[in-house]
């Protein structure tokens, strides 16, 4: 299924933040694993969705990606180029190329600002339009994302939720990037604004040739939308393939777990399917749990999983998991070590 | 099965400084001994208002509230704000979204449930704190002994929600409110908590109100489904008639909208176009006319939930029911 060649290339990128303590000088004690370690990429024109639970470094993943946040190590390279490392000026020509939509459409408009100077700032900053250009383009804009021109003067709080997602993504949409990193897009949405929303994007998808960093905790949506989907556990990509496949056959026991644990809208279908019911919770990202950081939950994991930490594997075509004993495969493939 | 809790003609107004939200208007249901009746809807359709209005949560001096009640024969509306505390907890417990915010930070989890008992029973506080650490064991908590004295930050999520359930468990009351209990969850710890509630009406046969929007936590356990939209039911029936024989296009439409795990991708999902009416003043007719592709003129008149298919399956829909299972598959197949 490739689209194109590779947008995005993010090799081995780690966030860690350190917790201080220390009554004169601060001292680090210990760290928060957010991302440990994550290698993935986005060709052109197409949806990688990325799924998790809370906590496992989706969104860090995302602000380190796009250097707003500074990566404690490891590289992004975004049409060719290193991220990692600039300064923000350097960094400001590229960000025409990748915006980003946020999760709470409450919090990521400014309040006080119309609609007409937060759709339009981003064609300003960067120089693309000014006066009646301007204005015409931003209503352009808000007619694309399915608002009406007159809406220029109002202020996001005469907006619904979903209202207030166009307006984010007219804003991401207004200097015509070539990829969005969408962070939780339609989590805060009702169910029947979440479809507006998603085939709006996909409509643009089509439209503009967009590639999407798709970010969603919910599994029904980021099969509808992705290519590709990559499962994230304490800060490392533990299953990363194409989306069918990974629906059809998940490899790790986590993305089974998880798949398992989404309920289906259909109660016969929903009562003859067998359940995985993980026990317990996610473990700290601060002190993860040495081998494969899921063998405290995991239903098969014997004693080599508490020790050694399972590498990617590539199980079946363009389908990689980091598991000792994979799932939903005929041969196992010959463990590498680790 | 008898009928433990009906509600009838239940109509909820606040005033507020843009004029008067209908929140509820005219809600009409049945619980039945040892049911798990889901309540469905997006955000603002009333279905919280309505189960916090069955325990007198929603009393306020801006609040006005018209109809019944009926808990075994009792009518709770009218009821003094102490009498009905009684029932409240005794007869009828609740359980929120979030278990943070219902649980008080300062104290120890075991005091706060020792607390409740002993204001409800009269027992030694020796004798209500083992009562305690019994009932954190009964929801699963592992060393309920140990854990009695923590804190509730000191629980994760999940295990704040199995708190607030052991806590809601009690006094053993027969109809259990859970409002939304697992939106704030992962997936992983939602199936636990499903799982726990559909075990506690198994072994108990405590009958549920599950309010959710969330259609695939209806499959999986409910008995009963209540459709609500813009303050009003428009849809009452059975789980398996919900989802294989649904009569209001607004269901249609919320199961159209889906985008489920189980079936091949659609390029495009059916989608509601528009947004829910604001209930200052919501529409004269059918309230969800003004979405609904299949709107004609007697729509413009509000359609009484009654029986148009039979049974117990109730609608509001002016539709003929025959012309609506060859409308209703473009939508959900």
């Amino acid at each position: 299924m490739s689209k194109g060649d590779p947008l995005l290339e993010v090799t081995d990128l780690v966030k860690h933040f350190p917790i201080k303590s220390g009554v004169v000088v601060d001292r680090e004690v210990a760290r928060v694993r957010a991302v440990d370690g994550v290698s993935l990429s986005l060709r052109e024109g197409e949806t990688l969705g990325l799924v998790g639970e809370s906590g496992c470094g989706k969104s860090t993943l995302c602000r380190a990606i796009l250097q707003l946040t500074q990566p404690t190590s490891g590289s992004v390279k975004f049409l060719g180029e290193e991220l990692v490392g600039r300064s923000r000026r350097d960094l400001r020509p590229l960000r025409r190329d990748m915006q980003m939509i946020f999760q709470d459409p409450f919090a990521s408009l400014n309040p006080r600002k119309r609609v007409g100077q937060i759709v339009g700032d981003p064609l300003e900053l960067h120089g693309l339009a000014k006066g009646a250009e301007l204005k015409r383009r931003v209503q352009d804009l808000l007619d694309r994302v399915g608002l009406s021109p007159e809406h220029y003067n109002r202020y996001p709080h005469e907006f619904s939720g979903g209202q207030r997602q166009r307006i984010g993504i007219a804003r991401a949409l207004a200097l015509q990037p070539k990829m969005i990193v969408a962070d939780e897009p339609v989590s805060a949405l009702d169910v029947s604004v979440q479809a507006q929303i998603i085939n709006l994007l996909k409509e643009l998808q089509d439209e503009f040739g967009l590639s999407y960093l798709f970010v969603a905790h919910d599994l029904g949506v980021v099969r509808h939308v992705s290519d590709r989907v990559a499962v994230m556990y304490l800060g490392k990509v533990v299953e990363n393939s194409e989306t069918e496949d990974l629906y059809r056959r998940p490899i790790h026991p986590y993305t089974n777990a998880l798949l398992s644990a989404v309920p289906i809208p259909d109660p016969k279908r929903n009562a003859a399917r067998e359940r995985l019911v993980l026990q317990g919770d996610v473990p700290s990202p601060i002190d993860p749990p040495p081998g494969c950081s899921f063998h405290t939950r995991c239903p098969w994991a014997t004693e080599i999983c508490t020790t050694d930490e399972p590498a990617l594997l590539e199980h079946a075509a363009a389908h990689v998991a980091a598991c000792h004993h994979p799932r939903n495969v005929e041969e196992p493939v010959a463990q590498g070590s680790c | 099965m008898s009928t433990i809790l009906k509600v009838d003609d239940l109509n909820v107004s606040f005033a507020t400084e843009d004029g008067v939200v209908q929140a509820v208007g005219g809600v009409s249901f049945e619980l039945r001994a040892g049911e798990v009746l889901a309540i469905v809807g997006e955000s603002g359709s009333g279905k919280s208002v309505t189960a916090q209005t069955i325990t007198g949560l929603t009393r306020a001096s801006n609040a006005r509230i018209t109809g019944t009640v009926t808990y075994r024969g009792r009518e709770l509306n009218g009821l003094e704000d102490d009498e009905l505390r009684d029932v409240r907890g005794e007869q009828i417990a609740m359980v929120f979204q979030d278990p943070m915010s219902s649980l008080n930070p300062v104290y120890r989890v075991g005091d706060q449930i020792t607390e409740m008992i002993r204001a409800h029973r009269d027992l030694s506080k020796r004798e209500a704190a083992d009562r305690a650490v019994e009932l954190l064991r009964s929801v699963g908590i592992p060393n309920p002994e140990r854990r009695v004295r923590h804190y509730p930050h000191e629980f994760s999520g999940g295990m704040r929600q199995r708190v607030m359930i052991a806590m809601a468990l009690a006094l053993e009351p027969d109809v259990l409110i859970a409002d939304e209990p697992t939106t704030a969850l992962d997936v992983t710890v939602q199936a636990q908590i499903l799982r726990l509630l559909d075990q506690l009406n198994r072994d108990r046969d405590l009958a549920i109100i599950l309010i959710t929007h969330d259609l695939g936590v209806v499959a999986e356990i409910a008995d009963r489904v209540l459709v609500m939209y813009a303050g009003q039911i428009v849809e009452n029936a059975t789980l398996d008639e919900t989802f294989y024989d649904p009569q209001h296009p607004y269901t249609w439409g919320l199961l159209g909208s889906l985008m489920r795990l189980d079936q091949t991708r659609g390029a495009r999902l059916a989608q509601i176009p528009g947004q829910p009416p604001s209930l200052l003043a919501p529409p004269k007719g059918c309230r969800f006319a003004p979405r609904c592709p299949h709107e004609f003129d007697k729509c413009s008149e509000l359609p009484p939930l009654e029986p148009r298919v039979g049974g117990s399956h109730l609608d509001r829909c002016w539709l003929d029911p025959e012309e609506k299972k060859s409308r209703r598959v473009q939508v959900i197949s």
